[in-house]
């Protein structure tokens, strides 16, 4: 599964920074219908964690309400250097993890 | 007119109408995720589009009134649709750690609706904000 985090690369302590986090994923509903006529069945990523050196800064529980490639975007404090790391997971047990380095000067 | 009138206010597909506008739809979901708590009106707001040309992909920013701190913090944002078919969009768990109580994201909806948002800050209490989509292409009707 493609992802991207984005941070900002640098920041001073103590600084509110943006973080957005976009993933290539269908979050297909389970409502629609293949060429044959078959039912997709549902699949979306349910949860997703962020990590900020360790410890948990967001989550999302997430339905087939969320658009197809689903994009979360979300604050956090630069506290110390260090590195984002994101989690998720799918209806059909995959599992994904991006992560993004944070410096931290000041 | 009056007969009119009267016929508009039998017709079952305008009472409809009154009633998803009402929220009335939400309240027993909204009940669950609470647990019956009291849900106030107020310190959080939407920002969406008005108009969306499709359901597909709305862009959706929320910003809820916190001070972000250890005793003043969002705990959780749960965003509800009046007119899917699953009216839970999804749920968001902030943390002190957050430093700034706002999210972003981008949601499907089905059709013209009133999308609900629903915030618990730390002392437990629910507060909710609200905003009319009007919804040209539903997001549920085409195969994209």
């Amino acid at each position: 599964m493609d992802a991207r985090i984005l941070v900002p690369r640098a920041a001073t302590r103590g600084q509110t920074i943006e973080i957005r986090v976009a993933i290539r994923h269908p979050m297909e509903t389970g409502f629609r219908f293949d060429a044959m006529g078959k039912p997709l069945p549902k699949n979306v990523i349910h949860t997703l964690t962020v990590r900020y050196n360790g410890a948990e800064i967001f989550r999302a529980e997430m339905g087939s309400g969320i658009a197809a490639n689903p994009y979360l975007q979300f604050y956090t404090v630069a506290e110390a250097s260090g590195e984002v790391i994101c989690d998720w997971t799918d209806d059909n047990g995959n599992r994904g993890s991006e992560r993004a380095a944070v410096s931290v000067v000041g | 007119m009056s007969a009119l009138a009267a016929l508009a206010a039998s017709s079952p597909l305008l009472w409809w109408r009154e009633a998803a506008a009402a929220g009335d739809g939400l309240a027993s979901i909204v009940d669950k995720i609470t647990g019956g708590a009291r849900v106030r009106h107020g310190r959080v707001k939407l920002n969406i589009p008005r108009l969306a040309d499709n359901g597909h992909s709305v862009p959706l920013k929320i910003a809820v009134e916190s001070a972000m701190t250890a005793a003043d913090h969002v705990r959780r944002i749960i965003i509800l649709s009046e007119r899917n078919p699953r009216p839970v969009i999804a749920t968001l768990y902030l943390s002190p750690k957050c430093g700034r109580p706002e999210v972003a994201t981008r949601v499907r909806l089905n059709g013209t609706q009133r999308v609900l948002v629903i915030a618990q800050l730390a002392d437990g209490e629910y507060w909710s904000g609200s905003a009319e989509v009007e919804v040209t292409e539903s997001a549920c009707l085409d195969a994209t």
